[in-house]
C-alpha cells in the first residue's frame, strides 16, 4: 500500500499550473522535421494539437488559462476543450513529462 | 502521442536515421557482475578513443539524427574526461543520459556533470539486500555506496532511474526492490530480467529463474504499476527464454540504435561481435554516417531481404524484425535463421526446455570477469 509519506499521483485540475521540468526537452527534429519530447530513455512525438498544449505550458498559465487560448483558435465548444487538455495533461504528468 | 520507438525512423529523404547512440566509453569497472553486457574479450585502456575524438563522433551522431546519447561502459566515470564528453553532448543537442553503477562518484563529480548538461542518471542495483547485492556485484560497500548517489540524485534534481537487473539470485527480491525505488524517489524503475549474451549466457545456469518465478514477476509488476501510475514508471524486461514471441530486439537491426565500442568500432547491437564473419568499422577510419548507411555489418540484417523462413512470410516480420541475430546464431548456428525465442523456430523447444532444466538444478558458482580467491556465487 502507499505510505502516507509516498509521492502521490498528481492529479490535473482547471487550476493547475503546468510546466516541463528541466530534464524534458521539446525539441525540433531537423532530420526527421518533426517536434519530438525528449524525456529520460524514451522520445515521444506530440501531434498538433498536444504541441499547442505543450507551448502554452509555460508555469504561469493555468489549466484553464490554457483552455481559454485554445478556444479562440479552434472552433469546439469551451467546455468541451477545457476537458480534452485536462485529460491530456494529465496523460503526460502520469508518463513525467509535465508537473503541476 | 506516441512513442517514437514504434514509428519509423526515416529521414525526410527516405533513409534509415538512428535514435539512439549507445557509447561505451570503456569497458572497465569496478564492478564484476556476472550478467555484464560487455563482450568476453574486453577491450584495453590503450585502445580507448581519446576525448577529441569522442566529441567528434558526437557531433556526428548528431548530425545524423541521433537524439539520445547513453554514456555506459564498462564504468564511464572511470574516464576523467566524461565532463568534457557530456558538455560536448549538450553542445550538439543531445539528450544525456549516465548509465553507471555510482560506486566511484563523489558528490561534485556528480554536481560538475548537471552543471555541465547531463540530463537523466541511470542507477544499476544488484538487489534490494546490500549484502547479497555486494556478493553479486563483488564489491564490498558498493549498494549503500549507490543509495548515496541516488540521494545526490535527488538532491541536485536529476532524474533517477533505478535499473535492476533480474535473475534466480535475487528474484524474490522484487516487492522489495521496488519499495525502494520508491523511496530513493526514482521517476523510474528498470525491472530488467537479464538478457542471455556474453557473461550473462556464460552464466545463464547460475541465473536462470524458473517459469513460475518469471510469472509472479510479471504479476508484481503490473500490480505496481497500477498502484504507482504517475509517481514511478515501470519498465519490465522478460527474459525471452519463456516467451512465444521474440523481441525486436535493438528495435530491428540497424534501424534505430548505434553501440561504439571503447576502441571506436561501430556496432548494430552491443553482442553483435559474437557474430563471425560480420566486419566492423571504427569511427577512427570512416564517417560514422558512412559506417550506418554503407557499412556491410550494418546492412547485412537490416530489413527484412536476408529473412528465411519461418520469417519470411511471418506477419510479424516488421514488428519483431525476426528476433535476435545473436541468440539465433548461438543457438541455432546461423544467424540468419530466427530467433529460437520463436514459437515458430524449429529450436524453441529445445531453447526453452534449456531454461526449464537449468533453472530447476542447484545454482553453480558465478564465472566473474576477474578470477579471484574471493568467494563467489553459491
Amino acid at each position: 500500500m502507499i505510505k502516507a509519506s509516498d509521492p502521490q499521483r498528481p492529479l490535473i485540475a482547471a487550476a493547475s499550473v503546468p510546466t516541463l521540468p528541466r530534464h524534458i526537452k521539446l525539441r525540433h527534429d531537423a532530420t526527421r522535421n518533426r517536434w519530438t519530447i525528449l524525456a529520460p530513455e524514451r522520445v515521444l512525438t506530440p501531434d498538433a494539437i498536444a504541441l499547442d498544449i505543450l507551448r502554452l505550458c509555460d508555469g504561469e498559465r493555468s489549466v484553464e488559462a490554457i483552455a481559454e487560448v485554445l478556444a479562440g483558435q479552434y472552433s469546439a465548444p469551451r467546455e468541451r476543450i477545457l476537458t480534452d487538455v485536462t485529460n491530456l495533461l494529465q496523460e503526460l504528468a502520469d508518463k513525467g513529462v509535465i508537473t503541476a | 502521442m506516441s512513442e517514437a520507438a514504434a514509428l519509423d525512423h526515416e529521414t525526410a529523404a527516405g533513409l534509415p536515421a538512428p535514435l539512439g547512440l549507445l557509447a561505451e566509453l570503456t569497458h572497465r569497472c569496478p564492478l564484476q557482475c556476472p550478467y555484464c553486457s560487455n563482450p568476453l574479450a574486453l577491450e584495453r585502456v590503450n585502445a580507448e578513443l581519446s576525448t577529441e575524438a569522442w566529441c567528434d563522433v558526437l557531433a556526428q551522431a548528431a548530425e545524423l539524427g541521433v537524439l539520445q546519447l547513453h554514456l555506459s561502459g564498462g564504468e564511464p566515470t572511470l574516464r576523467r574526461d566524461l565532463g568534457q564528453i557530456v558538455a560536448q553532448a549538450t553542445r550538439v543537442g543531445l539528450y544525456t543520459n549516465l548509465i553507471t553503477a555510482g560506486v566511484l562518484l563523489t558528490r561534485e563529480r556528480l554536481e560538475e556533470l548537471v552543471s555541465r548538461g547531463l540530463e537523466h542518471v541511470q542507477i544499476s542495483i544488484q538487489d534490494s539486500n546490500a549484502a547479497n547485492a555486494d556478493r553479486i556485484a563483488q564489491y564490498a560497500g558498493g549498494h549503500e555506496k549507490k543509495l548515496e548517489v541516488a540521494r545526490w540524485a535527488k538532491a541536485l534534481k536529476l532524474p533517477l532511474t533505478l535499473n535492476a537487473p533480474i535473475h534466480r539470485q535475487n528474484i524474490d527480491s522484487l516487492p522489495a526492490i521496488i519499495e525502494l525505488a520508491l523511496a530513493l524517489g526514482a521517476q523510474r524503475l528498470e525491472v530488467a530480467h537479464v538478457q542471455y549474451y556474453g557473461w550473462a549466457l556464460k552464466n545463464r545456469q547460475a541465473l536462470m529463474p524458473t517459469r513460475a518465478q518469471v510469472l509472479r514477476s510479471a504479476e508484481l509488476v503490473a500490480a505496481a504499476r497500477a498502484r504507482l501510475k504517475g509517481v514511478l514508471v515501470i519498465d519490465f524486461v522478460v527474459p525471452d527464454y519463456y516467451a512465444r514471441r521474440p523481441k525486436p530486439c535493438m528495435g530491428g537491426w540497424g534501424r534505430g540504435i548505434i553501440t561504439i565500442t571503447p576502441s571506436g568500432k561501430v556496432l548494430p547491437c552491443h553482442a553483435a561481435q559474437t557474430i563471425e564473419g560480420l566486419k566492423f568499422e571504427n569511427v577512427r577510419a570512416r564517417s560514422l554516417r558512412e559506417i550506418w548507411l554503407q557499412s556491410e555489418a550494418f546492412a547485412a540484417f537490416r530489413g527484412t531481404a536476408w529473412m528465411r523462413e519461418p520469417c519470411r512470410s511471418c506477419e510479424f516480420r516488421e514488428l519483431d524484425w525476426g528476433g535476435c541475430r545473436c541468440q539465433a546464431l548461438a543457438f541455432t548456428g546461423s544467424a540468419a535463421n530466427a530467433d529460437p525465442a520463436c514459437e515458430k523456430s524449429s529450436h524453441h523447444a529445445a531453447f526453452t526446455a534449456i531454461a526449464g532444466a537449468e533453472s530447476q538444478a542447484p545454482a553453480q558458482a558465478f564465472a566473474f570477469r576477474r578470477p579471484s580467491p574471493a568467494p563467489g556465487g553459491r
